[in-house]
């Protein structure tokens, strides 16, 4: 190391006698937490950049298909992003689901020209990837590729589009390697607690279905899943989201090109709206043994498009939607109950709903769902400090511009803007929102979101030693 | 192949502190890493975890933040921060708008000046990194497969084999005066690299370091340790129950060259990882998994804690897999073997040389388009390698590689020297 170190280590503390020829080698953690100098104050912010949205084309293609093109230079890559609306039509959601899970994992997988391997081959060579995955409201194929190589991404992706194989031995084989992950995945506890959760907020509707049951599965042959695919992955109604080092322009008239041959008479069904989340007890499912329990709370918020949107973030991020929030205060930084805490927004045609999840050990399962019903109801009473709302402000619009600076984050947002209907410009109104919300907005908000006679939820730990104090704080209904 | 470029400049302050600045004007936002050159690698017997629990520690105040206002004065600026352990070192980084990067700076001088260390932090931060193994191992089928299980497996010494979350009685044992020790000799500026990248002005930023770290105190810096140990000169074996464990899994874990002085043979091993598993037209994703008979999922690279060039010698290729029950494991490393010989001899085609160097490439690029991965990536190459200019340099060195030095580097994986892991799903039976 360069040159010997020239500031003196402080080894003893204000007014202690001075021992400077006998000073102990290593400092006691007093000792290490204390400098002459004492406290200094925090440094103030600069003045902060505008956003500014990048160099954008959005248009429609004759088949129908959106395409929105972004130029976003720095990286020498492009991300791109199909979104599909793929909701259960004319069968039950369960088994939509299941074959609509089997149609994802088997799409890129060879075309009438390609095998399963050339296909990989051909994007490998330019730094290409696309993998095709669903949930319970859209078919996505998702990717990157250099810069370069846009033309081949668009022609593998038009070829799987248009004349996917679905050879019936890949089925067979993916169809026994889908099985497996999904066992695997549903060993999981959130997801076991993510399926309770759906289940009990949207019933049989299809919002409920995520993730199909592995037994559903083993019933998807070649036939279902091809018919699937013609009646249901078509180009009106989707949208393409190219972001990246490419010219917008260029890009649109290179989409038309490759993908000008995938057509259809239908439209892409969209999920019809969910039912409301509607308040009930804790419903409490047994995981024998289990050394940790997992928490999950719901109630009905509103949508991207409300007015009160914006204040809504604000209210979510007081409560628990970041680390400086309320409940994580509470129940890990203060308690110990739990490594993380958190609370979000998700969205269906239509609906909203907010909800709060936790794991945390058995012991403490009571105590933490006492805290957090408690947290849910300061807000509710309460109005947040200006100190509160300052910093879910600056949070909410400092995240936002991190994750818009990525060529992947801006392109997942643009794609999941572009599948509620919504644009670039509801970024701007969203900021603009953000930047103005008052104390007294977000506490209006707050009062009927985040009210815990709003809530419904789900439990799932070891009820041996769980159920008896969680009943004897809240109404519990246990299987 | 389009290239990316980071310009990259340092200084080296008195105290001992080297900085790595990477302007990006581009980015609206700034990140700032400090990487300390201590990971669960040096912890003492009887201290298991100790290094992860001391970075709980790190977030819990200093002289001038109570606790919890690290946490917040980050969020309330627009910032995401975080900290991670790793087998070398432990990182800290924060990203935050431009407007915040004085702010970033001060927090972390001021943690690196006089943390706040006190009983109840300890008691407090025992207790969250019990619920994080409890969350992330004992609650999760799989949990800690391979990381914490292979390498008592593969590795004799301690400081190589123990578990890096720690035991649970070691972690309850852990005392004040012990932190305190651990960061007089580990989190000296002198052991410390800072890393600011992304919307700054080098010349302001270089002024702003100095003025929050030139007076952080100097002391030396320990000495590293040789963590060398042999090369297994046979096969090695293990079983663990998994209680939560649908099917079975298994870990093979081989030497690797040394990742610091033997850097292109390393790479070399990179590129092998990618010709065998990654995608699928590489050889164990066409050949055996594609087949559907002998595993359902199959992956092959070194690295063991956060991907390749993450660690110092010594460090580990892993071929994991998850097969149905009624496959004996025999075959699936059989199957295994028999690639890996196959590109032994013949070393792979020019084709898969090319798609293997543009999916790495790709993936470099496209990892650290983010301002925060960035950051980080350039602060552990220059405390790891001494050279944060590596990421630009990592695509040109890949591309260089030959067939030849790809089939060296399967022939370095010996079925007689090596370490398997099974694990066996105890709840399936």
């Amino acid at each position: 190391m360069a040159g010997r170190p020239k500031t003196p280590a402080a080894a003893t503390e204000p007014g202690a006698p001075a021992r400077a020829a006998r000073a102990p080698r290593r400092r006691t953690a007093a000792q290490i937490g204390r400098t002459p100098l004492g406290a200094r104050p925090v440094p103030a912010l600069t003045a902060a950049v505008g956003a500014k949205n990048p160099r954008t084309v959005d248009t429609v293609l004759d088949n129908g298909l959106r395409v929105i093109a972004v130029r976003k230079a720095g990286t020498p890559l492009i991300e791109a992003r199909l979104r599909i609306p793929f909701s259960a039509t004319r069968v039950p959601a369960q088994v939509h689901s299941a074959r609509a899970e089997m149609l994802a994992a088997t799409l890129m997988l060879g075309t009438g020209t390609r095998d399963r391997q050339q296909v990989d081959a051909d994007l490998a060579v330019v730094g290409g990837h696309l993998d095709a995955s669903v949930d319970a409201q859209r078919l996505m194929v998702a990717g990157s590729v250099l810069s370069t190589g846009l033309p081949t991404l668009l022609a593998v992706l038009a070829d799987s589009l248009t004349d996917p194989a679905f050879r019936s031995d890949e089925i067979r084989v993916e169809r026994a390697r889908l099985h497996e992950h999904l066992m695997i995945s549903l060993s999981q506890p959130s997801a076991v607690a993510r399926k309770h959760l759906q289940e009990r907020r949207f019933g049989d509707h299809a919002a409920a279905w995520d993730t199909p049951l592995a037994e559903d599965v083993d019933a998807v042959t070649p036939a279902v899943v091809r018919s699937l695919f013609r009646r249901q992955a078509v180009p009106d109604g989707a949208v393409l989201v190219l972001v990246g080092d490419l010219s917008p322009a260029r890009a649109v008239s290179q989409v038309a090109e490759a993908l000008g041959d995938w057509r259809s008479d239908r439209a892409a069904v969209r999920m019809t709206p969910p039912p409301p989340v509607e308040p009930a007890p804790l419903a409490a499912f047994d995981n024998p043994g289990a050394v940790q329990s997992q928490v999950r709370l719901s109630a009905p918020a509103v949508g991207r498009e409300h007015e009160g949107y914006p204040a809504q973030q604000l209210a979510n991020l007081v409560y628990g939607g970041y680390f400086s929030s309320r409940l994580v205060e509470n129940i890990r930084e203060d308690k110990g109950f739990t490594y993380s805490a958190s609370s979000s927004v998700s969205f269906w045609p239509g609906r909203a709903a907010v909800t709060v999840g936790f794991d945390t050990t058995t012991e403490s399962t009571a105590a933490a769902v006492w805290e957090a019903q408690y947290e849910l109801g300061r807000m509710a009473l309460t109005p947040p400090s200006d100190a509160e709302v300052e910093s879910a402000r600056n949070y909410a619009l400092g995240t936002l511009a991190a994750s818009l600076a990525t060529q992947a984050g801006y392109a997942s947002m643009i794609s999941q803007l572009a599948g509620s209907g919504l644009d670039g410009a509801w970024l701007d109104d969203y900021r603009a929102g953000v930047a103005a919300v008052t104390a007294a907005e977000v506490h209006e908000l707050a009062r009927t979101i985040f009210a815990p006679s709003a809530f419904m939820g789900v439990v799932v730990g070891d009820l041996t030693t769980v159920a008896a104090p969680l009943s004897a704080v809240l109404p519990v209904e246990l299987p | 192949m389009p290239t990316a470029d980071y310009p990259v400049s340092r200084l080296t302050l008195d105290n001992g502190l080297r900085v790595v600045l990477a302007p990006d004007r581009t980015a609206g936002v700034i990140g700032v890493s400090v990487h300390y050159d201590v990971g669960f690698r040096s912890e003492p017997q009887g201290r298991t975890g100790f290094a992860h629990l001391f970075e709980h520690l790190m977030f819990q105040g200093s002289e001038s933040l109570p606790k919890l206002e690290h946490f917040r004065l980050v969020q309330s600026s627009g910032g995401i921060f975080n900290g991670s352990t790793h087998t070398d070192y432990t990182d800290y980084f924060e990203v935050l708008p431009a407007a915040a990067l004085e702010r970033g700076l001060f927090l972390e001088a001021d943690r690196m000046r006089a943390p706040t260390i006190t009983a109840e932090n300890l008691a407090n931060q025992v207790d969250v990194v019990s619920e994080e193994i409890r969350l992330n191992v004992l609650s999760r089928p799989y949990g800690g497969f391979p990381w914490i299980h292979l390498p008592p497996v593969l590795f004799d010494s301690f400081a190589n084999a123990h578990d890096g979350y720690g035991a649970f009685e070691d972690l309850q044992a852990a005392t004040v005066a012990d932190c305190a020790d651990f960061f007089e000799r580990y989190y000296t500026p002198a052991n410390a690299v800072l890393t600011v990248a992304g919307d700054i002005d080098p010349d302001e930023a270089a002024d702003l370091i100095h003025r929050h770290f030139d007076d952080v105190p100097g002391r030396p810096a320990p000495e590293r340790p040789s963590f060398a140990e042999p090369w297994p000169d046979g096969v090695r074996e293990a079983d663990r129950e998994d209680p939560l464990a649908p099917v079975p899994a298994l870990a093979v874990g081989w030497r690797l060259p040394d990742p610091v002085a033997q850097l292109r043979e390393y790479l070399a091993t990179v590129l092998l990882g990618s010709v065998l598993s990654e995608g699928e037209s590489s050889r164990l994703q066409s050949r055996v998994v594609a087949r559907g008979e002998v595993a359902t999922e199959m992956w092959a690279g070194p690295g063991l804690v956060g991907g390749p060039l993450d660690a110092r010698d010594p460090d580990v290729f892993v071929l994991g897999a998850i097969h149905p029950p009624h496959v004996p494991w025999e075959d699936v490393v059989g199957a295994a073997d028999a690639q890996i010989a196959e590109l032994a001899a013949r070393g792979p085609t020019d084709d898969e040389m090319i798609r293997a160097a543009a999916r790495f490439v790709v993936g470099l690029y496209r990892e650290n388009d983010s301002i925060g991965a960035r950051t980080r990536s350039l602060g552990s190459m220059e405390l790891l390698h001494g050279r944060a200019e590596l990421l630009n340099e990592i695509p040109a060195l890949v591309a260089d590689l030959t067939t030849d030095e790809i089939a060296a580097a399967a022939a370095s994986l010996d079925p007689g020297r090596r370490a398997v892991l099974r694990i066996n799903p105890a709840g399936a039976r």
